[in-house]
């Protein structure tokens, strides 16, 4: 008997190989799949809070630069490790967040934690500096029309503003987000091929991104569409690069969270309170509440560093600003927790 | 080398629970190797080890990870009875006749009409007997009522009923706070409602609350809820339901609570009752189809709050649990438009807005 001994790891079996083989009849890309999905849930998730830029962005009511800030200085408290704080778009597009610059220089800074700010283009991603960003994130689209309705250019002119941006901030050693919206469905054109959400992942990792968030832009997505579209994702870029963003307009963002950590996936994007309805569904939910994220992580032994009890006074403080009631089942159900 | 060896092998490379690989032999590994390999010299011991290993991986995953999901899922309609007995606006027995015919047209095949329960307790079902007796009874669709006591039994037999339902719990202070009685003596009741409801061929469903917490105990034991649901089981109830009463659960506790429970009662026989109090319904029900569970409760537009956490929601809305299934590539019979339609008339009728998300995406007046 061969005395070498292999200390080959579940790891490594994802090998590429090139035919069938298996006795018992997968093919190599199946067992590629299952040896993803074997993985066992993670041991830890990060939670990028995204309800003081995207939840309030798709918020009707205005609030003031000073709520703003006395929200994400609430979140910081909360343990959250990453809470995007604005958006350095024009104010044209969304007022809300036309106090950028205020809101950036007035949150206080906790050391442990990141506050990512969007960034469309050069002339943002500039302004965004000066104001102390630093961390940024640019917005690609897995559909060719909704890139046009949104930004009003192609996915691929897209990508070359984001060029600009990549450079100036590698420059700088500025670590870039990116997102892809659309990645489970399109408000124009339907379904979504995952090759195609793969294509676009991989150009913005391959651009230089730390992390693609892969967002179910209209929440249409169950876990089946979810688990195929990361299949193919996962193919192109490294699961730990990848998180999912989640919208619960149908109810389903938790199960898809679910799905996702099956897959390996350890970032997950969700807003205090569910913040921020859907622009694309009169009346619709829009963003997974963060609390109902973490209640699910918790009950799952999952670490998220996240304190649930003060990110209910931040989403109850949120909501009374905002005068409406809070999207996050465990804030309706708790004061008991 | 022999099998025997191999494992020896595979056991000393760190590989515990090592699954015996009785399908291919090592000849058959080696010949595969070469061939997959082609000119790559093929090292014995390590590319056998890491073609069993792989294979032990895919045996692993069919055993624990991701069991193909039910190609069927049955939903049990619980609106018209859980739900609307959760809500605080009494509505006529001819808006609760309508509700039920409604749902009967959706393709819902389990519609949970009613309870035999003293209107003392639940003013909501006062109507009962005019319920059952008023409704269109479909061919395809059952319509269980729920029987706490023979009293309630024989109402109901005599009021139509073609098959009943009856709720134990899992918790010995929610038993006592709920039913008045300790599970123990809850068992005795059902056990005469299941004598005659074998004498007259009634097939009887049993539910078991807190199956996850109890507002009163805190969490509850995995092996007291096997113990419960074996015992109803035993007792002749043909399907056990088991029912997450304050919603606290999460995919990991239902997993487990399933676990203890699927070591006594074949996974056939079991149902989730998912409350959504924490957003975890869906969550949860989707690890219970992971586990084999096929059977679903659901309420139509999640009807019914949670009487346990003031302004919480209760139960999960079916809208929503089919939307997945349907994205799942599961069957369900269920026509997802006319059930919305029937969401529509029973949240107009309560003066309430629906708790289901797809019917809040999709409505168009």
């Amino acid at each position: 008997m061969n005395e070498h001994r292999s200390t080959i790891t579940k790891q490594e079996c994802s090998l590429p190989v090139g035919e069938h083989f298996s006795s018992h009849g997968h093919s190599a890309s199946d067992l590629q799949t299952n040896v993803a999905v074997v993985h066992s849930l993670p041991q830890e998730v990060k939670i990028v809070e995204v309800g003081a830029r995207d939840g309030l962005q798709n918020e009707k009511v205005i609030v003031p630069a000073d709520v703003k800030i006395k929200l994400i200085n609430l979140l910081s408290e909360a343990g959250l490790s990453v809470v995007e704080a604005t958006s350095f778009v024009s104010p044209k597009w969304v007022p809300q967040m036309a106090d950028q610059k205020e809101v950036m220089q007035g949150i206080r800074k906790y050391p442990n934690v990141s506050y990512p700010v969007l960034t469309p283009n050069l002339k943002g991603f500039e302004t965004a500096l000066q104001a102390g960003a630093k961390e940024v994130a640019i917005f690609g689209a897995a559909s060719e029309m909704f890139s046009k309705r949104n930004i009003n250019c192609s996915i691929d002119e897209s990508l070359r503003r984001f060029e600009e941006v990549m450079k100036a901030a590698k420059d700088l050693s500025i670590p870039v987000r990116g997102y892809v919206s659309c990645v489970l469905g399109c408000p124009y054109e339907g379904n979504v091929s995952p090759v195609k959400v793969a294509e676009a992942t991989k150009k913005l990792y391959s651009m230089g991104c730390y992390e693609i968030s892969l967002g179910d832009t209209i929440g249409v997505g169950t876990p089946g569409s979810m688990q195929e579209m990361l299949t193919a994702v996962i193919k192109e870029v490294p699961v730990s690069a990848l998180a999912v963003h989640c919208h619960d307009t149908y109810g389903q963002a938790l199960v898809n969270i679910l799905t996702a950590l099956q897959m390996g996936i350890c970032t997950v994007d969700s807003s205090v309170a569910g913040l921020g309805g859907c622009p694309y569904a009169e009346g619709a939910s829009g963003n997974v509440a963060t609390e109902d994220v973490v209640y699910m992580m918790n009950g799952l032994g999952i670490h998220t560093g996240v304190d649930l009890q003060k990110l209910l006074e931040a989403g109850a403080y949120i909501c009374k600003a905002l005068k409406r009631r809070t999207s996050s089942k465990v804030a309706q159900a708790s004061c008991k927790l | 080398m022999r099998l025997a060896n191999f494992s020896d092998t595979l056991m000393q490379c760190g590989l515990r629970n090592f699954v015996h690989v009785t399908c291919c032999s090592l000849e058959r590994v080696s010949g595969i190797t070469s061939k997959v390999h082609g000119d790559v010299a093929c090292h014995g011991t390590s590319f056998e080890l890491w073609l069993l290993q792989v294979t032990y991986i895919n045996h692993e995953v069919k055993k624990n990870v991701t069991p193909a999901l039910p190609e069927f899922v049955k939903i049990v309609e619980v609106g018209p009875r859980d739900g609307l007995q959760n809500e605080k606006v009494i509505v006529p027995t001819e808006v609760k006749i309508k509700l039920i015919n409604l749902l009967s047209e959706t393709g819902l095949s389990v519609i949970e009409a009613t309870s035999f329960v003293s209107p003392k307790w639940v003013p909501q079902l006062a109507d009962h007997t005019e319920v059952m007796q008023g409704i269109k009874k479909y061919p395809q669709v059952c319509y269980p009522v729920l029987t706490p006591n023979l009293h309630g039994f024989h109402a109901a037999i005599k009021a139509g009923a073609k098959e009943v339902a009856i709720f134990g719990a899992a918790s010995e202070t929610f038993s006592k706070a709920n039913t008045n009685c300790s599970i123990e003596e809850s068992m005795l009741r059902f056990e005469e409602v299941i004598r005659s409801a074998k004498d007259g061929n009634i097939p009887v469903r049993g539910y078991v609350s807190c199956a996850i917490g109890c507002p009163y105990e805190g969490n509850i034991a995995p092996a007291k809820v096997a113990e419960v649901a074996k015992r109803m089981y035993s007792m002749g109830c043909y399907e056990i339901s088991l029912g997450d009463t304050t919603g606290i659960g999460t995919p990991g506790n239902v997993k487990k609570m399933l676990e203890a429970v699927v070591k006594e009662i074949p996974k056939s026989a079991l149902a989730v009752h998912c409350h959504d109090t924490y957003g975890q319904g869906l969550a949860n029900v989707f690890v219970a189809l992971q586990m084999g569970i096929s059977v679903v409760d659901c309420s139509v537009a999640g009807l019914g709050g949670c009487p346990y956490a003031n302004g919480a929601s209760g139960n999960i809305s079916t809208e929503d649990v089919v939307y997945m299934l349907s994205g799942l590539g599961i069957r369900t019979g269920i026509d997802l438009s006319k059930l919305m339609e029937a969401d529509h008339f029973i949240c107009k009728a309560l003066n309430r807005k629906t708790n289901s998300k797809v019917a809040q995406a999709c409505y168009k007046p």
